[in-house]
Order: structure tokens, then sequence, then C-alpha cells
């Protein structure tokens, strides 16, 4: 099995390794396959589109979490320039997990704040597996006022599996920091642009998620309790996390769909991973594109459009119910 | 059938079910210090035991009836009802999750909202009912907060709340989780206004409740013992693989760690708050004169 791709993925895996060895076996020698391996390369493609074009739920909880998903830094390194990493909340600590800074796109300058998670063991301890604590949200808070005082346009990276259920994360109120948060993106006088780009984890995920916009990548997930949690509780085992994923609707598409997203962020075939630079642009258009939007909207009536947006969110029956004697 | 129904017909047995369901009715005994207590008793305390104190589960009507003078009352949202949006089914489909919970508890969803006055302060005040799929927040809890906190507004009055949780509604999902987002948002309206927001946090607040509308009073206050927090204590132990310190996520350990203002004893309640809104909002009663 190749570890490079995720078991609904093996077909391909094992189409791309028949490639490599022909490629392998005809380097230097005077037998031609070029035509067999553009055969095949044509059939990978094929194949890959057929198992993308019908990922269940499950699958795309799978890729969201894939280790070779572009995370945050990476977006921000590659889209942004003049990136300045801004540290710490300014009472107890600097989270790794939560990562926030000043940057320019396109020239114009911005604020950034992302969820990282750590790419190997050593960074993902480091990051915390991408779960912040309550001081990463109150230092995201601090960099969110500071946009706003200095008319600076905000994007959220969104990635995480939810904020940290620690002791310590208890002890310093982590319930606070994310209400916090809440309240105060709500009313923001500085346009917010949020992108789900891998796992938007609950609570943890919309704490840097009230925004005028809301994108989602295409196989990036968003979702009340991960689908291993909703799988324990309500269906009493944990290993039912498929069966949870699809009745929660947590992709981008079903979300969409339900009118809580604004925009599917397409990804190129088989994974942002499969082709980060044409991840980098696409995502990079949108943003510019959004920016430059919100960016013309006068203050009050952003402000306005956000608000009835949140209060929109929502469904209920009206009618009265004679009640039952 | 067994030889004894064959024997007896069904009708001892009946009998001894009726006979075990009127005691119940009459005593009931404290989970926490074991005593037995008399359900008349009870209800004068506001479900507090009175020997030792514990904190039972209360009703949001019984709450409010308590809280609120008798007149005017006046409910808010209640003809707003829960959907399916997602037809969601786990071992069970939510519909019929739905319907058992509002035969058991007689509510339309988990939250309960009034508009009234406490001593003749006019306020709006809202209550979580936690017997309805243990108070969890959907979109009818959060439509009926906001409209809540609408009345504040209209009227200029302060707002209560009284939660009780585990947190977003699972079967609704994302529409859950924006709850949190929704009656936050709301909550800076009357924060603008100058209008204030106390929050009671009652066992148990927990989750999305907590990270959301519960923590954000002016005044954050708990009642005894009441467990409160983001994740439940379960979750972090499995976590952090380590056991979880003596009185962990309870009330007195959220007022020495800053989070709340103070602890309150239900059976002060309406007087403690009365004080403290009083103040803050310069509430003068009318006083006739009496000769």
């Amino acid at each position: 099995m190749n570890l490079n791709y995720l078991d609904f993925e093996q077909p391909v895996a094992e189409l791309q390794q028949k490639i490599e060895e022909l490629r392998h076996a005809t380097a230097g020698s005077e037998v031609s396959l070029t035509e067999e391996i553009a055969r095949l390369e044509q059939k990978s493609k094929e194949l890959t589109e057929q198992v993308f074009s019908n990922l269940t739920p499950w699958q795309v909880a799978q890729m969201a979490r894939h280790p070779h998903r572009p995370y945050a830094l990476d977006y921000i390194k590659t889209i942004f320039t003049d990136w300045e990493e801004l540290h710490g909340d300014r009472h107890y600590h600097d989270d790794p997990a939560i990562v926030c800074g000043v940057a320019r796109l396109e020239g114009r300058a911005c604020v950034v704040i992302g969820q990282q998670k750590g790419r190997d063991a050593k960074e993902r301890v480091y990051r915390n597996f991408g779960m912040p604590k309550p001081e990463g949200y109150r230092k995201a808070l601090r960099i969110m006022q500071l946009a706003e005082k200095f008319n600076l346009p905000i994007i959220t990276l969104i990635d995480t599996p939810g904020a940290y259920p620690g002791i310590d994360a208890e002890q310093r109120n982590q319930s606070e920091a994310i209400a916090r948060n809440l309240i105060e993106l709500s009313n923001l006088r500085t346009p917010v642009l949020a992108t789900v780009i891998g796992e938007g984890g609950s609570g943890g995920a919309l704490a840097i998620g009230v925004a005028d916009h809301v994108m989602m990548l295409q196989h990036s997930i968003y979702s009340v309790i991960s689908p291993e949690g909703c799988a324990s509780i309500l269906f009493k085992d944990a290993g039912r996390a498929s069966e949870a994923a699809e009745a929660m609707k947590i992709t981008a598409k079903d979300l969409f769909g339900l009118k809580l997203i604004d925009e599917i962020v397409p990804e190129p075939l088989g994974g942002a991973h499969r082709d980060v630079p044409l991840m980098m642009s696409t995502l990079k258009q949108k943003l510019i594109t959004n920016l430059e939007r919100l960016r013309h909207v006068p203050m009050t009536q952003l402000l306005a459009t956000r608000y009835d947006r949140l209060m929109s969110y929502g469904t209920y029956d009206t009618a009265p119910v004679a009640k039952s004697a | 059938m067994s030889w004894l129904e064959k024997i007896s017909g069904s009708k001892l047995l009946s009998a001894g079910a009726r006979k075990r369901n009127v005691p119940e009715g009459l005593w009931t005994k404290c989970e926490s210090c074991q005593s037995v207590l008399y359900r008349a008793e009870l209800e004068r305390t506001l479900e507090v035991c009175p020997k030792c104190g514990a904190h039972r589960t209360i009703s949001a009507r019984q709450r409010l009836d308590h809280f609120l003078d008798a007149e005017p009352r006046i409910e808010l949202g209640n003809e707003l009802g829960p959907t399916d949006p997602l037809k969601f089914r786990d071992s069970r489909k939510y519909t019929e999750r739905i319907k058992e919970a509002q035969a058991d508890t007689d509510e339309r969803d988990a939250l309960v909202v009034m508009r009234g006055q406490l001593n003749g302060l006019p306020l709006v005040v809202t209550a979580f009912e936690f017997s309805f799929m243990g108070g969890s927040m959907g979109s009818v809890v959060g439509e009926k907060f906001v409209r809540g906190v609408n009345a504040a507004l209209e009227h200029g009055t302060p707002l209560v709340l009284f939660a009780a949780s585990g947190g977003a509604r699972m079967q609704e999902s994302l529409f859950s989780l924006l709850q949190m987002a929704k009656t936050s948002a709301a909550l800076a309206k009357l924060a603008e206004r100058g209008l204030p927001f106390i929050s009671v946090m009652t066992h148990p607040t927990m989750g999305g409740v907590s990270a959301s509308l519960a923590m954000l009073g002016d005044i954050n206050i708990a009642e005894p013992k009441a467990l409160i927090g983001f994740a439940g204590p379960r979750v972090i132990e499995q976590t952090v693989r380590q056991k979880l310190p003596e009185g962990f996520q309870r009330a007195e350990f959220l007022l020495e760690h800053g989070h709340i203002d103070m602890i309150i004893d239900r059976r002060e309640m309406r007087e403690k708050l009365y004080r403290i809104l009083s103040m803050m909002t310069h509430f003068a009663p009318t006083i006739t004169a009496q000769n």
C-alpha cells in the first residue's frame, strides 16, 4: 500500500506505480514506451476523476485531514508578501496553534489569522495538532482589534480538529475565549473573510470564522463535532464515524446547498496537495476578488449585512401547535 | 409468560407497579446526601436539598415561576418549534427524539423566554429546559434567545439567562454551531445599548452554550457545585490521560480561577439578582404613600 494515497485512492496509486516502473525500465534503453506511458497516464487521470467525482463525506474528511495537505503557513507564505508574524496574547503565552500577522495581498496590507497544524511529529506536538488554547484565541482577538484600529481587512484560514480539551485550557476559560471572539467579530469594523482550508472543528473553528464571506475548500469539512465524537455519543460507537459524517452534512457541497457557507473553492484533481501551486493561485484569486468587493461596501452596510446573515441562521417551524390534552 | 404471571394474571403485577409509583411522587432521595426528602418541601426549596444544600435539576417553568413576579408575564416565541433540516438519524430519528422530548417536558424545545418583572423591575428572562434533549441548543433555542434579546432592546430592560445545557444539538449539526455566533451577535446589540445581561450558569453548562451566550454576561453567576466548562470531563480525561483534579470545572473552581463573579444559592437568587440589577439599572421602585 502506498502511504501517499488514501485507501480509496489505491487503484490510482497502483497505476501510478506501473507508470513509474515503465519509465524506469525504458530509461536509457532504445525501446520507446512513450505511447504506452501516455495512454496509462490518461487512464490514471480518468480513474482519479472517477474516484473524486463521488467521494463520500467520510472520504472527504480524510482528504481534509490529509497529512500532505497545505497548511495555513504554506498558504500565507505563498499567497502573501511581506508576512510579519505577531506573537502572544499579552497576558500569558504565545500559542503556536494559531498564527497571526500582517502581510500584503497583491500589494494591499491586511491581517492574516490561521490555525496551524504541524507537518512532522515534532512540529505537531509544538503546534498542539492545531488545537488552540485560550491564549491562542485571545491572541487572535488582539490582532483582530489591531486590524480594526488600523483599517486592515482580516483573512482567516481555518484548520483545526477543535479547541484544545485540556485541564490548562479549562483553567484559563476556553469557553470565554471562544465566546468573546464570537461577540467581538460580530461587529468588528473591518471586512472579515474566512476560509476553511482543512478541518473546521466546531467552536474552535467558529471562533475565527464569524465573517462577511465564508468559503470552504472543496475537500474541507466544517462541523459541530468531529464525526468520531458524534459517532461515539449518538451511535454509541466511535467506529461508526463514516455514518456520522454522512448524517451531519459536513462537506463544502452540502453546506453550500444548505446556504450555511457562501462559496466553494475548487481544488486540483486529487486534492490540494496534488498540485499545490494551482491550489495557491486559485485561493489567491478568490481572496483578492472577495476582498476587493468587501472593501467597497460602506461600513454600516457591511455590519448590517453581517448581522442579518448571522440572524438568518437556523430553521424552525412557526405554526402554533395546539397542545394535546 | 412465567408461571407466576399465569396463575396471578396481570392484575398483581400492575398493582405492584402502581404501588411503586405512589410513594415516588411523595418522597424522593437526595442523590448527594442520600436523605429521604418530602416532595412538597423540595418544591418550596426550589429543588435544593434542605439537608445538604445540593442543587437538583429544576424545570425552566418552575424556575421562571418562582423568579418572576406573578404579574405581568408574557411568554415570547412559544410558537417556534423544531424542524429536521438534515433528516438526521443516528440510532433513532431526530424527529422521534423531538416528539419524545416534547411529550416528556410539555415544551416545544429547550428554552423558555418570558418578559415580566422582578420586584417591579421590568426584565426579560430566558431559561433552558435541561430535560429537553439535555438542554441542547439548536435553531429554536438560538432564535428564541435572540427574540428575548430583541424584547429587552425594544423595552430597554435587562436580560437574565438561566443556562443548563450539554452544548450544541448534534442533530442539527452546523445549524446548531452557528447558533453560537447568532446568540453572541445579538448580545453585542444589548451591550451597545448599555443594557445589562446577567448569565446564571446552573448544572451543567457545557460546550457550545458555555462557549457563547452563557459566558458573555456582564455578570457571570453560577449555582453551587454546577459543572461548567467547554469540554466534558470524559473527553478531557481521554485527551490528557490523567486524572482530573478534585472539583475540576465546578462552580467553586471557576470562582477561584476568576471565571465567574459569584456563586449564588438558588434560594437567594431572586433577592440577590434584584439587588444587583436595581443598582445596574438605577431602578427606583415607586413607593406609594401609606397614609
